[in-house]
């Protein structure tokens, strides 16, 4: 078992012939459109590791812009046998089967609160895994019988998200970041961690965060419990979470 | 387009409720100033800087007849006979009071100081009815631009690489350019100051940067012919101020909600209904195009379901807009292009909603938002959706059309996004110029049948509406699910009742017929 974890699987990039490494690409340069600049987009290509790179198109874009696409061969190939990706491990379940899992584990509702938190002013994320309606046809937290989920909004100060949490004697905070510019997501989250942290609430709150630019790998650096990205609806979070408690209680 | 069959009768009855609702708030409203209104007052009297700590001086002086008692009367009256008496120019005696140095009482000459206040407030009347001279002569010397106009967005975050990217977008072919502030800015309850080169996902709103944007927008339009219109966000506790600002900047746009700041920022009920009504007078009367949010109603609820309540809301904002003398030209009626598309003949429900708010509002300056709901990662068929919806704008003769960018759902547009996104558009805005009047919707046909439904459940819900008043419909979660409260929310504390003898000079000289008391 052991030796087919660790088989090798190389690939690259796949146009119309196995191993042909045939991608594209789309870039602007801040220079006007000349046949130097052609020039230098193909040699950029090539130091990006592309194969016989190709301007198949170039436009000027105003006086001080230009835009290319290219394609080419990647150079490169990735051993898949060797990838290990963190996602948070738990069997994704329906509405109804999470309710029936809360009331039997925990005996109670189970109480999450959720912010988009500090300056970030986008309720769309929290709202899609929150609000009654949720999202494409998936309903939110509020819609289930066994959750108490309150949605505080957008532009929640940390400190007013985990007073909160303590007022319900929330047993997760969820928390959604979409403006992700200069990194200010990272800020944001590290504060709200370090709060809970010097509140000594860590160990016993489920810590979840979500949005469009968030992955699973990122939330466990930055000290979370589980990250979700773009494609997660409320029954994700909700599996992981009632998941995630009962391993908990379990010890 | 042959128009589709709607019941006008219908529709009459519909814009009557919402004339009726929009009057019993401001009936209810009008016996209350903000600080903010005040504030702006004295920014068009000409305040402007700031103390040693950063604190602009509007608030500094506001703050100060707030903590003698004095604001329920007005600020420009009392400040005005402070001039008077101590010799001062407005902007010294904001200082002096700032320092600490003087502290403001009730005029000695009433009238007098009425009578000064008011010839300073005319001046500066004077001065914006100016800028919009200036507007019309360079839109007459260029020409204007054909409808739907390409709005596009820019947000670096810095006041410099904005004019960068908004000279870049104007030269690709865009006709209005916004300028994105930072995120958090509508809860502050001053306006920063300068020029900014900071702030997260767009940069600070100041008169600063007004200046230099439009200066670098003139500088283009000069280059390629063209009266490039720039646009900012009159919306959050300031909303006056940046009313008066955008006016003694000459903006030409101005997203100005009434009830946006209420539902999405979660600011107080009247200080929102007293603030927009200010900040559109100012709007009015700098020739100013205001843009309105129901856009963002479908990203929190349902763009079919919730179709009526975006067609409720433009009704209700209409009669706001007309309140502060608004003209129908200037009113940018905001709708959006945010059905799922999974949705079978989403494109028709769509075709429908845009061709019913054409109708019902024929001579408004439409304004036609992008999806963004829907938007993933797929920037490939995020193009095809732009391209849907650019065919529907077309189609349905919206005028201000905000130009979608395939990486929506990615991260602020690259500069290549707002390049294809405009090509996008001419393509389909050339090839199918003149489609709308080729073609003509089936009579009781699918498109028919379903506008005819929102304009009826759109009545239904204005009837409710006018029986419990706007606040309370607003309670009940009617527009994008979200519940507010008429005391809830923030910047209440600047909501403040007026004395009998309340004196701003503005609204008479600003309003085609005064409808103070």
């Amino acid at each position: 078992m052991n030796d087919q974890a660790t088989a090798e699987k190389w690939v690259k990039p796949y146009g119309d012939t196995m191993n042909d490494g045939r991608v594209q690409l789309s870039l602007t340069l801040p220079v006007p459109l000349s046949d130097d600049a052609k020039e230098a987009a193909r040699q950029l290509a090539l130091q990006m590791g592309l194969d016989e790179p190709s301007v198949v198109h170039s436009e000027s874009m105003g006086h001080e812009f230009s835009f290319f696409v290219l394609y080419g061969q990647c150079r490169h190939r990735v051993d898949m046998g060797r990838i290990k990706v963190a996602k948070p491990e738990f069997e994704v379940l329906g509405k109804e089967a999470i309710n029936e899992k809360i009331a039997q584990c925990m005996g109670r509702k189970m109480v999450v609160v959720g912010a988009c938190i500090e300056t970030d002013a986008h309720t769309v994320g929290i709202d899609a895994i929150m609000n009654m309606k949720g999202f494409n046809g998936h309903k939110g937290l509020e819609s289930y019988h066994e959750i108490r989920a309150i949605n505080m909004g957008a532009q929640v100060d940390s400190e007013e998200l985990v007073a909160r949490a303590i007022e319900e004697h929330a047993d997760v905070i969820l928390v959604s970041q979409v403006v992700t510019q200069k990194n200010i997501h990272l800020d944001n989250l590290t504060r709200l961690s370090d709060i809970l942290e010097a509140e000594g609430l860590r160990q016993q709150i489920i810590l979840v965060v979500g949005g469009p630019r968030i992955s699973h790998e990122l939330a466990k650096e930055l000290g979370y419990d589980a990250g979700f990205g773009p494609g997660c609806y409320a029954e994700n979070v909700a599996s992981f979470v009632i998941d995630e408690w009962a391993r908990r209680h379990a010890r | 387009m042959s128009h589709l069959t709607l019941d006008q009768a219908q529709i009459d009855r519909a814009r009557d409720m919402a004339r009726r609702i929009a009057h019993q708030v401001y009936d209810d409203m009008h016996r209350f100033t903000t600080t903010s209104v005040e504030r702006a007052t004295l920014r068009l009297m000409g305040v402007d800087g700031i103390d040693q700590n950063q604190v602009p001086l509007p608030n500094r002086l506001v703050s100060h007849l707030q903590a003698q008692g004095l604001l329920p009367h007005g600020a420009a009256v009392t400040v005005a006979g402070a001039m008077a008496e101590h010799g001062l120019s407005i902007q010294q005696v904001a200082q002096v009071v700032a320092e600490g140095k003087l502290s403001l009482q009730r005029p000695k000459h009433e009238a007098a100081a009425r009578r000064a206040a008011y010839d300073m407030a005319a001046r500066a009347c004077e001065r914006i009815a100016g800028h919009r001279v200036t507007r019309d002569a360079a839109v007459a010397q260029y020409g204007e631009a054909r409808t739907p106009w390409l709005y596009l967005i820019v947000a670096t975050g810095n006041i410099y690489e904005d004019i960068v990217q908004a000279r870049a977008a104007a030269e690709q072919g865009a006709d209005v350019v916004a300028v994105i502030r930072s995120t958090g800015q509508s809860l502050l309850d001053y306006v920063p100051y300068g020029a900014t080169t900071e702030g997260f996902g767009g940069t600070y709103a100041t008169q600063e940067n007004f200046k230099l944007m439009r200066a670098a927008l003139d500088e283009v339009g000069r280059k390629i012919g063209r009266y490039i219109r720039l646009t900012n966000y009159c919306s959050g506790l300031c909303m006056p101020e940046i009313a008066a600002m955008g006016a003694m900047e000459r903006l030409d746009m101005m997203l100005n909600d009434s009830m946006y700041g209420i539902i999405f920022r979660d600011i107080n009920m009247q200080r929102t209904f007293v603030d927009q009504f200010f900040s559109r007078m100012v709007n009015a009367h700098a020739g100013i195009i205001i843009n309105t949010g129901e856009d963002n109603y479908l990203t929190t609820a349902d763009a079919y379901d919730a179709a009526h309540t975006v067609l409720a809301s433009q009704l209700i904002n209409e009669q706001f807009a007309y309140l502060s003398g608004l003209k129908p030209d200037q009113m940018g009626l905001g709708h959006a292009f945010e059905i799922n598309p999974e949705l079978a003949n989403g494109f028709l429900w769509e075709l429908a909603h845009a061709q019913l708010v054409r109708q019902v509002f024929p001579d408004a300056c439409l304004k036609y938002m992008p999806p963004t709901k829907h938007m993933t990662g797929n920037v490939f068929k995020g193009h095809i959706q732009d391209a849907l919806f650019n065919v529907v704008s077309v189609l349905t003769q919206q005028n201000i059309h905000l130009l979608g960018m395939m990486t929506e759902a990615i991260h602020t547009p690259l500069i290549q996004d707002r390049f294809l996104a405009i090509q996008n558009a001419r393509y389909v805005f050339n090839n199918m110029r003149d489609l709308h009047a080729e073609i003509q919707f089936t009579p009781g046909g699918q498109i028919e049948r379903r506008a005819q439904q929102v304009l009826c459940e759109t009545a239904d819900l204005l009837a409710q509406i006018e029986q419990t008043g706007l606040p309370a419909a607003i309670a009940k979660g009617t527009f994008a699910d979200i519940s507010r409260t008429l005391t809830g929310g923030k910047g209440l504390d600047g909501v403040i009742p007026k004395s009998p003898d309340y004196q701003n000079p503005f609204p008479a000289l600003m309003l085609p017929q005064e409808r103070t008391s």
